[in-house]
């Protein structure tokens, strides 16, 4: 396998539920080191999207190739290059951690002369090293995240498929796993879906942003930034002059007054956080409060797609 | 492969107490019948002794066993096959077995194998039981062998059934239930048929495990067993396959 060789190559993937067109001509190409983000509100697509390209579900059109493999003709070999972590960790709640993690290794072909050190180094990889001898039944969320990260890793695929891997973690935990794909990354191709912009810009290289089952939007991450042209920030201010007269200092930047002494700065093309600044101290404006807004999914997902057309 | 999965299907069956209460529960069971059986026999014997061709230990002893398991099993495989699929589906965990790669059919007869000695486990015990009359008599090994046959056939044609009606629904008890009721209806069907050449005669589970119970191994009866378990293990696959196709 050629370094940085294309690993996955899912071409034209159609799924339809009935007459429901679930997803419609999804094209992905992931190279080997490159951690891509899927990303979409609920009922996109990204979850069957995700199943065609394991085997778990037959797709109605399209072509699916793991290394070389092609996943509709010879779907174990192509199975045994992916490792996959659903939505909802698929756990045996009645065995150990080892216990699982040996299964999950000899149903992935690992020789049984080599499952004990493939499952030490699935466990230090996600920070299990104590808990191979606890149930999976009694571990805590976070913990049961990372079996099911583990699991999806023990036989080292050349492919990992993530299913919104952060769900439900408490912050340290999202740290934590965030750190943990950023890592497996390196080495392996990773697919990753969530519905939380900040995630993909975190760990992912590229973005593809699905809608009613079709990519709308596929870029590398500097690009999607770039292309996001709006700026918003909130601001505070002690003695607030009239919003017209702060939109003449802000470069003619959108001011709207949302209540008493807070104001909300929209700029069309660049961050507006400096004359912010400068300004206040220069009229005495009495900034005590400035906090850039996140953009929602939705909102982000609108601007992209205004530009783009 | 198969081995894996029998391995893990066996592992999770005794980490939970259904299998234990059940093995206990049929044990008993046998026990009883067996105990009552030999208790009968001891009091005939003086009568026996004196008529030709009389009944021997093992049909008065150890064949009831075997009629009373196999109607006790036939209530309780239900049981034990109901979760094969449908806890897995329920517990989002058939994903994991899907994404790994083997196939549907090393999938399920891995499942079917494990339930399979799972009950070898509960037969071979009740066997191991009725030997224990040796030190004060001697058995009939061609009948009693003939009887563990006929009924392992016949553990593996419910455990059969059961598995595929697992893989038509998300529902365990909704399984069992239905499972119950497709493996009564096979060995209750002849009853209105009183004609043996008829067409339920032909079908019915009863008619061709009875004779397994005087000591006749005929090539058809196991033929039939076989033919039964074969029909619905491969509708358990062609379910499951149809599951990533049409789901």
């Amino acid at each position: 396998m050629v370094e940085r060789g294309i690993t996955l190559a899912a071409e034209g993937l159609t799924r339809l539920y009935g007459i429901n067109l679930a997803v419609s001509d999804v094209t992905i190409e992931l190279r080997r080191g490159e951690v891509i983000g899927l990303l979409g509100p609920n009922g996109a697509g990204k979850t069957t999207t995700m199943q065609m390209i394991t085997g778990n579900l037959a797709p109605t059109n399209g072509a699916i190739n793991v290394c070389g493999v092609d996943m509709i003709e010879n779907p174990t070999a192509a199975k045994n290059r992916i490792g996959y972590l659903p939505e909802i960790p698929p756990l045996y709640r009645e065995l150990r951690v080892d216990e699982f993690l040996t299964l999950a290794g000899r149903l992935r072909k690992i020789q049984r002369r080599d499952i004990k050190s493939a499952v030490n180094a699935a466990k230090q990889k996600c920070g299990l090293e104590n808990m191979g001898r606890r149930l999976i039944g009694a571990l805590s969320k976070g913990y049961r995240q990372r079996v099911g990260i583990a699991q999806a890793i023990i036989h080292e695929p050349d492919v990992i498929i993530l299913d919104e891997p952060t769900v439900g973690l408490d912050p340290n935990q999202i740290r934590e796993i965030r750190s943990l794909i950023r890592s497996l990354g390196d080495r392996h191709s990773i697919i990753l879906s969530t519905h939380i912009l900040p995630e993909v810009e975190a760990v992912c290289d590229r973005v593809h942003i699905l809608d009613h089952g079709k990519v709308a939007y596929s870029d590398t991450i500097r690009g999607m930034q770039s292309a996001r042209s709006e700026y918003v920030i909130d601001i505070a201010l002690q003695n607030p002059p009239s919003e017209s007269e702060i939109s003449a200092k802000l470069d003619n930047a959108e001011v709207e007054n949302k209540e008493g002494q807070e104001f909300r700065i929209t700029h069309p093309y660049k961050d507006p956080t400096d004359i912010i600044l400068k300004s206040a101290v220069e009229y005495g404006w009495g900034l005590f409060k400035l906090n850039p807004v996140q953009a929602s999914l939705e909102e982000v997902f609108v601007q992209l797609t205004k530009t783009t057309q | 492969m198969i081995l894996t999965i029998i391995g893990k299907e066996l592992k999770s069956m005794f980490a939970s107490p259904l299998a234990w209460v059940l093995m206990a529960f049929l044990q008993g069971i046998f026990a009883f019948i067996f105990m009552s059986q030999l208790q009968s026999f001891s009091i005939m014997q003086g009568q026996l002794a004196n008529t030709t061709n009389a009944p021997g230990l093992t049909e008065v002893a150890i064949t009831p066993v075997f009629s009373v398991a196999a109607v006790v099993i036939l209530f309780s495989v239900p049981l034990l096959t109901m979760r094969l699929i449908a806890e897995e589906r329920r517990n989002q965990t058939m994903i994991f077995l899907i994404s790994a790669p083997i196939s549907m059919t090393q999938i399920i007869l891995g499942k079917f194998f494990a339930t399979v000695i799972f009950l070898e486990i509960i037969f071979v015990i009740a066997c191991l039981m009725c030997f224990s009359v040796l030190p004060g008599g001697t058995l009939d090994f061609g009948l009693v062998f003939s009887c563990l046959l006929g009924i392992s056939l016949l553990g593996g044609t419910f455990s059969a059934i059961g598995l595929f009606v697992s893989c038509l629904t998300n529902h365990p008890v909704v399984a069992a239930i239905l499972s119950l009721a497709i493996a009564l209806g096979l060995w209750i069907i002849n009853l209105t048929a009183p004609d043996p050449e008829s067409v339920l005669n032909l079908i019915s589970i009863f008619s061709h495990w009875e004779p397994f119970l005087e000591g006749t191994i005929a090539v058809k009866n196991i033929t039939y067993f076989i033919l039964i378990i074969s029909v619905f293990i491969i509708l358990s696959i062609r379910r499951l396959d149809a599951d990533r196709l049409h789901a």
